[in-house]
């Protein structure tokens, strides 16, 4: 074994290796705030989860220490391969863990696998220059200089982290800009060194992570959108893909938010605004529903509303997702928002397409609430067109009523009167009306019955929003949203999907 | 401008047929799926003339012997019990009649195995409406008097998709990237179709109607029928390279032939002839189901229940004094069986039906394009970039026509299980080198070669395939070539009289429920007239 030469850097290499010190210290740390904030965000609980990040990323770091006394040979090649790894690790570091919260089934595995091995890649970093440089400095003189560079380097960091950088950037982006500050240093020293102890293998690895971390810098828009947690305002609690949907659960401060396929479904500080403005004007307005069919609705929210209704003996609830209403049947905190509505005997839920099911379904019911995810795709539109209008038709009971969610009045109100337009060719009387949910905005529904629609009877005490005084404002429309012609919406037209897109679109970009 | 338009040509189906390529012996491990088709041992013994005469003298008499259950000798069969005529017999050589509107199903869906829709028809065809209404697709009828059909029976919007440059879109006709000579060549096309649609000839007919039958013969129009469409367009100066893709889609699509083997009149029959007669705007819509043209094919078995002898290849027919004597051989009893009738109604395609009756004379074969037709069955619905899934899912950059969802009228759950039909019709070969093609691939290697295809339409449906079936049609379709209007063999076929009458699509020329319908109902009138048995017609 031949030992190595010592390292007798000229001036300027030097130099460079102080000033990676500050590089690599605030790159450092700027990854060990990433991981905080990150999992405080994804994970709630911002004391405990920056807490164990840091103690984990600082435990990790006195590993890469011990463990460098084990690195032998030529110390600065590995410095610079050691270098190429963080940049490679820490650089993806923020997207990887935006990318992977939804798709992993423990999230937690992956965040601290990712802070130990940064963590130790960064414990190494100082020990190795110590020792590079050790013969070209005086002992006291190294120790001060190096620890001065490491302890500037922290304090860059953590007032670059939260004044400039999360604002500005934004943690992707921000990931991205020091790996490449990180892989310049590597690139730096392998151009200094001289060609004879230059690595090919090691320079094109560090052109290639170089080439990573621009190209994700200018994805790092798309990344944003891809990940999905990026996308919504709140800390996702929840998000798991079924067969048929994207289903996330955000929470804020006690505000629970359900989300399909990106789409608000309720948010629990004001869906009791939804719920009663679709549930009550119609059980009001029958004068015995004991049986009530609820097409949709797999969160279990109109149940509960229906539930509080002594009259009704069965809800029939028909929603295609089996994991949906298991999630809000079992889960304690959610089956505490719909009352445990899905676990009442008085509840029969039937996981199947309520397309195919009306088709096949006998019975009458005295009540039909239908709430349907928006028409924003030519399968679901299928579920608000004439001909299955008709089925629904021929379930509800001579002098039954029924409701249909119906999208936005004020946003969509073409997309809105149809489905009032095809109600009624679908020969049933129908009668708009609507509701301000604040996270929603101003939000209709369609209310149908065979004959003339028959007038509101009661309400029961204690309702949050609907009193019989303020019921009758439903029904009033504004130019804005009034009524206007619309075609049918049938099968072979689609023609809400199409008015709906239209109409929403400029909405979303 | 041409070297442009060839080299585009050229460049789409290079590519187009690298991806039909079988894969090589590394590919992907073979699916679950059968090989099948036509009942080929039958065909070739019936080809061969390998099947022993009958022994003695004929066993059954019947009034109406009809052999081939195709929708023609179906059609004729419901014809004949329309007019209450109930003396006869249906002989099919497969196990089940329905012929090229076959249809199979597993546990996912039912899916067609050939043909897999019918425009809704003209008001011209009359007696397919009453059979339409008949069988419980009419649900109304507007003040005009138009039908009102079922819509769970018609196809459900969205329609069709193209997958074109990268991006699914609405339409089957390119949207984007279309330069203003593009353009304007699209609209002048369009707009002569559109006044073919209206026009008629000097003999106050429609130019061209559906079924063909009831089309002017004005010769200005019949004149159309004696150059190829891809003549008749370069003639008429469209060069447009989209405008001739989409146009040798539809040319492959209705015939299975490309656009230098059909007449111009065929092609413009494609663009022209449809009126289709319905209320409420769906005069332009299809009525399809999970099982495709299955559906009509058992309705009309259904109906006619109790006359139809499966597994009876008819091998021989020859009009006998005032009679016409059938040789048939029964599977089942594993002998043959001559049956005496007053009037014999061939169903059957014209290439066996002359085999078998040489009376028919021994003119030129009428030739037929082979088809492969693969039913994939995926655990999750296809998607990709752009609008979302159709019926209809064709990929501009494929030689195959794309792909047809069997549940897309069912369901609303935008997921979950389905069965794909693919096809793909070998219109480049030579019939005759096509249906070599056809017999020589094994199963795997047709499966790999649809599974490419569809994978690069959608790359996400790489795991969903649980399993690919393929059926291999050799004589699917036959080919309206320059001439065929006036082909002296199909003009004879066409006017034969009793007591051995021809019905099938062939007599056409054009490959179409509307025409296999009106051959039958044609049929059964010209026997019922000359049986002397009282009826009204129907066309
Ligand atoms: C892949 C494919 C896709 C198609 N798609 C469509 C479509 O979407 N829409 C459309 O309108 N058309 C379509 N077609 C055209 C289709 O051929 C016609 O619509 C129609 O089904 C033809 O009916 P036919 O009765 O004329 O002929 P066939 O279907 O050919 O029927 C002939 C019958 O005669 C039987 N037979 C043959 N020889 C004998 C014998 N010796 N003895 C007894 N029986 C015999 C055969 O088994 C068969 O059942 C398609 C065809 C194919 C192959």
């Amino acid at each position: 074994m031949t030992a190595p030469t010592p390292d007798k850097p000229q001036a300027s290499l030097a130099f460079v290796l102080l000033l990676s010190v500050l590089v690599v210290a605030t790159c450092g740390l700027i990854y060990e705030l990433l991981a905080g904030t990150l999992a405080s965000y994804l994970l709630g609980d911002s004391v405990t989860q920056f807490s164990t990040v840091i103690g984990a990323y600082l435990f990790a770091m006195g590993v890469g220490s011990w463990l460098s006394r084990y690195v032998k040979g030529d110390e600065l090649s590995i410095f610079v391969r050691v270098e190429v790894l963080i940049a490679l690790l820490g650089g993806w570091s923020a997207a990887a863990l935006f990318l992977l919260f939804p798709l992993v089934s423990d999230f937690r595995l992956a965040l601290y696998g990712l802070v130990l091995a940064i963590g130790a890649m960064v414990g190494l970093e100082i020990p190795l220059l110590i020792r590079i440089l050790q013969h070209r400095f005086a002992f006291r003189e190294l120790v001060s200089n190096v620890l001065t560079f490491d302890y500037v380097g922290a304090l860059v960091a953590s007032v670059l982290f939260p004044l400039l950088l999360v604002p500005q950037l934004g943690l992707i982006r921000t990931g991205f800009v020091f790996g490449l500050a990180n892989i310049s240093v590597a690139i730096a020293l392998l151009l200094i060194l001289p060609r004879s102890r230059r690595n090919a293998a090691d320079l094109a690895a560090a052109l290639l992570v170089t080439a990573s971390l621009i190209a994700g810098l200018f994805l790092a828009e798309r990344l944003q959108r891809w990940s999905e947690v990026a996308f919504y305002q709140e800390p996702v609690i929840y998000a798991r893909s079924t067969p048929y949907q994207r289903m996330v659960l955000t929470r804020r401060s006690g505000d629970i938010r359900l989300y399909l396929n990106g789409n608000l479904q309720f948010s629990s500080r004001d869906e009791y605004r939804y719920h009663e403005a679709l549930v009550w004007p119609v059980l009001g307005r029958v004068a015995n529903p004991a049986q009530v069919l609820v097409l949709g609705g797999g969160d279990g929210l109109a149940a509960r509303e229906i539930l509080r209704d002594r009259r009704v003996q069965r809800v029939t609830l028909v929603d295609l997702d089996p994991e949906m209403t298991r999630l809000f049947r079992d889960t304690p905190q959610l089956a505490a928002l719909n009352g445990h509505a899905l676990a009442s005997p008085r509840v029969s839920v039937h996981n199947a397409d309520a397309f195919r099911w009306v088709k096949e379904a006998r019975g009458q019911y005295d009540a039909v609430i239908v709430d349907f995810p928006d028409p924003t795709e030519f399968s679901l539109g299928k579920l608000y067109t004439e001909h299955f209008y008709r089925e629904v038709a021929r379930l509800l009971a001579p002098g039954g009523v029924m409701t249909v969610q119906s999208t936005s009045p004020l946003i969509a109100p073409r997309s809105f009167w149809t489905v009032a337009t095809t109600l009624e060719a679908a020969g049933l009387s129908a009668r708009g009306y609507h509701a301000y949910v604040p996270s929603f905005g101003e939000w209709g529904f369609t209310m149908a019955a065979h004959g003339a629609i028959p007038p509101l009877a009661a309400l029961p005490p204690g309702l949050r929003f609907l009193t019989p005084q303020s019921e009758p404002l439903l029904y009033q429309f504004p130019p804005d949203m009034a009524r206007r012609p619309t075609p049918v919406n049938r099968l072979d037209n689609q023609a809400l999907v199409r008015s709906f897109a239209e109409e929403w679109g400029p909405y979303e970009g | 401008m041409k070297a442009d338009r060839r080299g585009v040509l050229a460049g789409g189906s290079a590519l187009a047929a690298a991806a039909l390529l079988p894969p090589g012996c590394a590919s992907s491990p073979p699916f679950p799926g059968a090989l099948s088709g036509p009942d080929m041992a039958r065909g070739h013994r019936l080809r061969d003339g390998r099947f022993p005469a009958p022994d003695g003298p004929a066993e059954e008499r019947v009034g109406i012997a009809i052999a081939g259950g195709g929708i023609a000798g179906l059609a004729a069969g419901w014809r004949l019990l329309e007019a209450g005529f109930t003396d006869w017999v249906l002989y099919e050589l497969e196990d089940e009649a329905g012929g090229n509107a076959r249809s199979g199903r597993n546990a996912v869906s039912a899916y067609p195995l050939g043909a897999h829709y019918l425009p809704v028809p003209n008001r011209e065809a009359r007696a397919l409406h009453q059979m339409l209404d008949q069988f419980g697709m009419v649900t109304g009828r507007d003040a005009a008097g138009a039908p009102r059909f079922d819509p769970t029976q018609l196809c459900a919007d969205l329609e069709e998709r193209l997958l074109w440059r990268g991006k699914w879109q609405e339409g089957l006709y390119p949207a984007a990237g279309l330069s203003a000579d593009d353009q304007r060549q699209r609209d002048r096309f369009f707009a002569e179709m559109a006044h073919f649609r209206t026009l008629t000839g000097a003999d106050g007919r429609p130019a061209f109607a559906s079924p063909m039958a009831y089309s002017s013969r004005d010769p200005a129009l019949i004149a159309l029928d004696r150059q190829s469409f891809a003549a008749w367009l370069a003639q008429q100066g469209y060069t447009s390279p989209p405008l001739l893709a989409h146009l040798r889609y539809a040319s492959r699509d209705d015939y299975g032939s490309e656009l230098d083997a059909i007449s111009a009149w065929a092609g413009l029959h494609y663009f022209a002839a449809r009126r289709g007669w319905a209320a409420d705007g769906q005069g332009d819509s299809e009525l399809t189901w999970p099982e495709g043209n299955g559906r009509l094919a058992a309705l009309l078995r259904n109906s006619v229940k109790g006359h139809i002898r499966t597994a009876s290849p008819v091998f021989a027919a020859r009009a006998d004094g005032a009679g016409a004597v059938l040789d048939r051989w029964d599977q089942q009893a594993g002998r043959a069986i001559r049956t005496r009738a007053d009037l014999a109604v061939l169903a059957m395609p014209h290439f066996v039906a002359r085999r078998i009756a040489p009376a028919l004379g021994a003119a030129p074969a009428f030739s037929y394009s082979p088809w492969v037709v693969a039913n994939v069955t995926v655990n999750r619905l296809p998607r990709g970039p752009g609008v979302p899934l159709a019926w209809d899912n064709v990929s501009a950059g494929s030689e195959s026509l794309g792909y047809v969802v069997a549940t897309h009228q069912t369901s609303s759950a935008g997921n979950g299980p389905s069965v794909l039909t693919w096809y793909l019709p070998l219109s480049r070969e030579t019939p005759k080198a096509a249906r070599e093609l056809l017999q020589s691939r094994s199963l795997s290697e047709w499966q790999g070669i649809v599974r490419n295809d569809l994978l690069t339409m959608n790359p996400d449906l790489d795991g969903a395939i649980d399993r690919i079936d393929l059926w291999r049609w050799g004589h699917a379709m036959i080919r309206p070539t320059p001439g065929f209007l006036n082909d002296p063999a199909r003009r004879a076929a066409q006017s034969l009289k009793p007591p051995l009458l021809l019905a099938h699509s062939d007599l056409s020329g054009l490959s179409l429920f509307e025409e296999a319908h009106y051959r039958g109902v044609a049929a059964a009138e010209a026997a019922l007239r000359a049986l002397g048995h009282s009826f009204t017609s129907l066309l």
